[in-house]
This record gives structure tokens, C-alpha cells and sequence, in this order.
């Protein structure tokens, strides 16, 4: 197998806070590979955001260990040169809200030209209005020419998005991670947004790593998924077996969220309780309080990711019912 | 990819600069503009069109204010009309100088205090906190008696006490807006510390400290005229308006005396006050974007 572009070994983050540290991500271990899509799936709070600003060290207030490492660089308590080296150039970041992530005194052009000058500081006044041009062809806005010229407020939140993303390879970097891209948009922009990200990826071989609490997205252009509760990764799959089969209860209950189009449904079901404070986690599976099959022996140990046909699972339940079937 | 084009991504019909006058000139900040003007006008042109020396004695001593003497003479026989008016090219130069030395400093103190925070910023605050535990006139006196009196330390002095609102006040502002999304994503694309302190924050931190700036010139035309006053800022002979009230304050019954240069800082005060009001209510962040 080819080796990953991204790796994260490990990784802890933690925020001290008045009630005591605040465990915000418990050991992630992910690998993404080059061109690849990997989502990262959670509700609010599950630390999958946090991981992500962790990687790129945006995080000053937390802290982290571990181990995240970008080919042969280390990123988990690298200085600010090796960071900002990376940043943008080697691993990009869009972020959820075009409307607030775009500087609103600048104009695009000038925006990113200051993006594109801080990794490529001999780029000549010119050259970065015309990579700016050719950028904002690729992500499709129309008439690129003249939109340099205008401000973040004139254009629309769809516009927007597509210039933060023009923004973010403008450096043409590996990997880009996508911080719920289309979460502020309307459906029908989402879409699109969705759609040029695929062909991105395509067309620059850039890994991309998705971090949504929308499945609906996850089904449409993820390879692997990576399910995240309460700072840690509970189940990772290939997105169709995910969807197919889910093991992990919790990702069975995120799919049954999903409202359904086959099926007469009165009632969007939802999942019972509220994720855990992650200043005062409770011992054992961290679901095991809203799970819907949990046992007593859930309380007593975190069951760890274990590999189970073609996913990895955290559940004492489905690692259990493994060894019940291999002694059947 | 490129024709890819839809409904939903409007764009805004292109900018059109606003012309003729902008919507907060008017009423008092209109009025306060063009007095500011005149004022402006007077201390660059004055030398050229007053009948009189302002340092000479034109005429009789103490004669209440004639067609001749508009605001008539002083203890000396000097036009007070004319010394009125040759008193703002002390005082707008000055009250210009320390604005703008003090808005330089506290842009320095201040951005790098709020946008690199630590130890920094506590060190600077302390300078901060400790200046302005004194009241600034008190300070301004004691600083310019201790470099001795004259409009040039008097100037240095109220730099000294000045800057500290402006740092004060940035770093507020730099704090504010650099928790902002977009810093953040700038930072994560790789732009470089210092460009996103210049491009980023600090033009959406600055409206604050020209607002401010613009309230304090009447603020420091008072102050150099209250250091003059107590005789450590311009010295007599000179057409200073402070030192001329001082001069005027003997002379009770010469009225005029201290009226003429009192109603020149009373009108300088108020029209930079209405100026300054004018501006801060126009530039309200909180009530645009």
C-alpha cells in the first residue's frame, strides 16, 4: 500500500478549562492517502473540527500530543515556520462560513494574492492576478475577470465558497481538508460546492478530508468514512459498507436520523440524550449511556477500534458477537 | 467547468461611487468642517492679510474693541485680533503633531499588545496602566516642568500622556478582531503573521482611533492652551491663546483681552466635538455591515 500523505498517530487534544481539562479529541489515528476522500463524521462536540485545527496547529490554547505527520515532517509541536510552511501549501483548510472566512476589506484578487505570496513571496504583481484569474475559472465563477475586482459582499454565499476554495489550492497543496463546506449554503449550492470539490480532487489529485455531521454528503463523495464520538473514532468503514452495514450502534443510529424517502415516516427519529461533556467523560463506552443495546460490561472498559470484516469497530457488543460467531 | 454557472450565484451590480456630499456632513459636523476650515485656512494665510504685527504695538494700550481694533488692544498696544489669529498656528500645528505622534505610538503599543498577547502585551499595559493613572494634565505639567517650559517639551509631553488611550483603545479592537473567522482561515492557508496584522486586522480594528482622534484635536488644542496658560508652554511675547488669557486674566476689566483667544479654543473644541461625533456615529460598526 502506498503510504499516506496525512497520518495522524495518536493524537490528543486537550482544553484546560475551569471545570478541569477537557478532552476534545482522545487518540485519533487516521491516514489519508493521496487523492483520496475521507469524511469525518460526528455531531457537535465529537471533536471532529478539533482534530482537524489541531493538525495544522491552530489550536495555541490546547494542548495536543501525538503525532501528526506530513510526509516526513512532524506537525504536533513543530515551530511557527515549519507550520506556516505547510499550511496552505502542503495542507489547505476551507472553513464552514464563506460569509465570515473571507477578509471584508480586501478584494478577492488582492486576497489572494496575499495567499498565494506568502508561499510564493518572488510571484510578481501580474502573475498573481492571472493565477487568480485562472483559479476562480477553476472553481467556475463566472466572468473570473471581473470578479477580482469586487468585494466579499457583493458576491453571493455559493460565490463566496467557491473563492475560498480557490483561495485554499491556490498554492496547489495535497491535501485539503473541508471544514463542513456546505454547511451555510442552500441545498442547492451545497450541491455544486460538492460537486467542484470532486472535481478538484480529480483534477489535482488532492486528497480530501471532509469534516461533516451530513451524511447525505458523506454518501455522495467520500471513499472512507471515519464515524467520530466523543474525541475518538468509533468506527471506520468504506462509505458503502458504512451505509450498507453499520456495526458501531451509534453510526446505526446517526443512519436512522436520516429521513427517508422510500419509506412513510411521520416522525424524523433522533437520537435520545446529549453527547457527553468532554470535561467529565463517563468511564467505559462514552455512548453507552444513550445506547440502545448497551450491557453492563459497557461501563466497564472503552472498548477499542477492532477490525471487523471490512470495518474497524470500538464496541464491546460487536467484538463480542465477533467472538460469538467465530466460536459458532 | 468554467461555463458552469447558476441561478443562485447573483452577483451584486458593480459599485458606484457615492457623489456630492457624504450623508454624515451634515447639521453641527457640517458646521464644525467648515470652521475647522477657516481655522486651517487662517493659520496658513494669516501672515499675509492682517494690517497689523501681532508682536508690535499698533496702538494705545487697553482700548475696548473699534472698527480698528476689532478685539481691541492689550497692556502693550498689540491688535488682539490680530494675535487671535496668529495664536492658531501655534495651536493647530501642535494639537496636529501630538495626534498624530500619539495615534503612530499607540498603533505600534497597541496592535502588536492584541495581536501577539503573552508577556508583550502585559509589559505594555503596564506602561499603559500607569500612565494613565495619572490625570493627563497633572502628568503633562509634570513632564514638561521637569524638561523645562516651552512649546516644543510641552508637545513632547503631551505625547507622552496621549498615546496610551490610542494603544489602550487598538489593542480592544485587535483582540475583537482577531477571534474573526476570517483571520483564522487566513492564518490556515499559511498567510504570514505580520500580513494578517496589517491586512487583516488592523483595517477593521483602526475606526475606533480615528473617531477618537478626531473628539481629542479639540481635547489637545485645550491642553496646550491650559500648559500656556499656567506658563509652561508658550511663552510670552509669543500669540498663543492660552498665554493670552493669562495675560488677559490680570487685565479684569479689559474683557476682551481674554475673550478673543477664549472664544477661538471654544470654537476650535466644539467644531472638531461635532466633527468627531459626526464620525463615530457614521462609522458605528455595530450598526453597519
Amino acid at each position: 500500500m502506498a503510504e499516506p500523505v496525512l497520518s495522524l498517530r495518536d493524537l490528543r487534544v486537550t482544553f484546560p478549562t475551569p471545570a478541569g481539562p477537557a478532552r476534545a479529541v482522545r487518540g485519533i489515528d487516521l491516514d489519508v492517502m493521496a487523492g483520496e476522500s475521507v469524511a469525518v463524521v460526528g455531531e457537535s462536540g465529537s471533536g471532529k473540527s478539533v482534530t482537524m485545527l489541531a493538525t495544522l496547529g491552530l489550536l495555541p490554547k490546547a494542548e495536543v500530543s501525538g503525532s501528526v505527520r506530513y510526509g516526513d515532517t512532524e506537525l504536533v509541536g513543530a515551530d511557527v515556520d515549519t507550520l506556516r510552511s505547510v499550511r496552505g501549501r502542503r495542507i489547505s483548510m476551507v472553513f464552514q462560513d464563506p460569509m465570515t472566512s473571507l477578509n471584508p476589506v480586501l478584494t478577492i484578487g488582492k486576497q489572494m494574492s496575499l495567499v498565494m505570496k506568502a508561499h510564493q513571496p518572488d510571484l510578481s504583481k501580474k502573475d498573481c492576478r492571472s493565477k487568480a484569474v485562472e483559479l476562480l475559472h477553476q472553481v467556475a465563477i463566472p466572468q473570473a475577470g471581473r470578479r477580482i475586482d469586487a468585494y466579499p459582499h457583493e458576491l453571493s454565499g455559493g460565490m463566496r465558497q467557491r473563492v475560498m476554495i480557490a483561495m485554499s489550492i491556490a498554492n496547489d497543496p495535497e491535501v485539503l481538508i473541508a471544514d463542513e463546506p456546505t454547511t451555510a449554503l442552500d441545498v442547492t449550492v451545497q450541491a455544486q460546492i460538492m460537486e467542484l470539490l470532486q472535481t478538484l480532487r480529480v483534477e489535482k489529485n488532492l486528497a480530501l478530508v471532509l469534516i461533516t455531521h451530513d451524511l447525505g454528503v458523506v454518501a455522495g463523495s467520500a471513499d472512507r468514512v471515519a464515524v467520530m464520538y466523543a474525541g475518538r473514532i468509533v468506527e471506520r468503514a468504506p462509505v458503502r459498507d458504512l451505509f450498507a452495514d453499520p456495526q458501531h450502534p451509534y453510526s446505526r443510529a446517526l443512519l436512522e436520523c436520516l429521513p427517508r424517502l422510500d419509506q412513510k415516516q411521520e416522525v424524523v427519529s433522533s437520537i435520545g440524550g446529549t453527547p457527553p461533556n468532554p470535561a467529565d467523560l463517563p468511564t467505559g463506552c462514552p455512548f453507552a449511556p444513550r445506547c440502545p443495546m448497551a450491557l453492563p460490561s459497557c461501563t466497564q472498559a472503552e472498548p477499542t477500534l477492532v477490525r471487523f470484516r471490512t470495518s474497524e469497530v470500538a464496541c464491546n457488543i460487536v467484538s463480542g458477537g465477533d467472538r460469538a460467531e467465530a466460536q459458532a | 467547468m468554467t461555463d458552469v454557472n447558476s441561478a443562485t450565484d447573483v452577483i451584486a451590480p458593480p459599485r458606484r461611487l457615492r457623489k456630492g456630499r457624504p450623508e454624515w456632513l451634515r447639521g453641527p459636523a457640517l458646521v464644525g468642517v467648515i470652521v475647522i476650515v477657516a481655522w486651517v485656512l487662517v493659520a496658513l494665510t494669516v501672515p499675509w492679510w492682517t494690517p497689523y504685527d501681532p508682536l508690535a504695538s499698533v496702538g494705545d494700550r487697553l482700548v475696548g474693541p473699534s472698527l480698528k481694533h476689532l478685539m481691541g488692544t492689550d497692556q502693550l498696544g498689540r491688535d488682539v485680533f490680530t494675535r487671535t489669529l496668529w495664536g492658531s498656528r501655534t495651536s493647530l500645528p501642535v494639537a496636529f503633531v501630538v495626534i498624530v505622534s500619539s495615534v503612530i505610538l499607540g498603533t505600534l503599543v497597541g496592535a502588536v499588545s492584541g495581536f501577539f498577547g503573552g508577556w508583550i502585551d502585559a509589559v505594555l499595559m503596564r506602561f499603559v496602566d500607569i500612565t494613565m493613572a495619572f490625570p493627563p494634565i497633572l502628568l503633562a505639567m509634570a513632564i514638561t516642568a521637569s524638561l523645562g517650559p516651552g512649546v516644543r517639551n510641552a508637545l513632547i509631553a503631551m505625547v507622552l500622556v496621549w498615546w496610551p488611550i490610542y494603544a489602550r483603545l487598538l489593542r480592544a479592537q485587535v483582540i475583537a478582531v482577531k477571534q474573526r473567522e476570517y483571520v483564522e482561515s487566513a492564518e490556515a492557508i499559511g498567510v504570514k503573521r505580520f500580513t494578517i496584522l496589517r491586512r487583516y486586522v488592523l483595517p477593521m480594528a483602526y475606526t475606533p482611533v480615528l473617531v477618537n482622534a478626531t473628539m481629542d484635536f479639540g481635547q489637545v488644542v485645550l491642553l496646550t492652551a491650559s500648559l500656556s496658560f499656567i506658563g509652561l508652554g508658550a511663552r510670552p511675547p509669543s500669540p498663543e491663546w492660552g498665554a493670552m488669557i493669562t495675560e488677559g486674566a490680570t487685565q479684569f476689566y479689559s474683557w476682551w483681552i481674554a475673550t478673543a483667544p477664549g472664544m477661538a479654543i471654544l470654537m476650535v473644541v466644539l467644531a472638531f466635538n461635532y466633527l468627531g461625533d459626526a464620525l463615530r456615529d457614521s462609522f458605528d460598526v455595530k450598526a453597519g455591515l
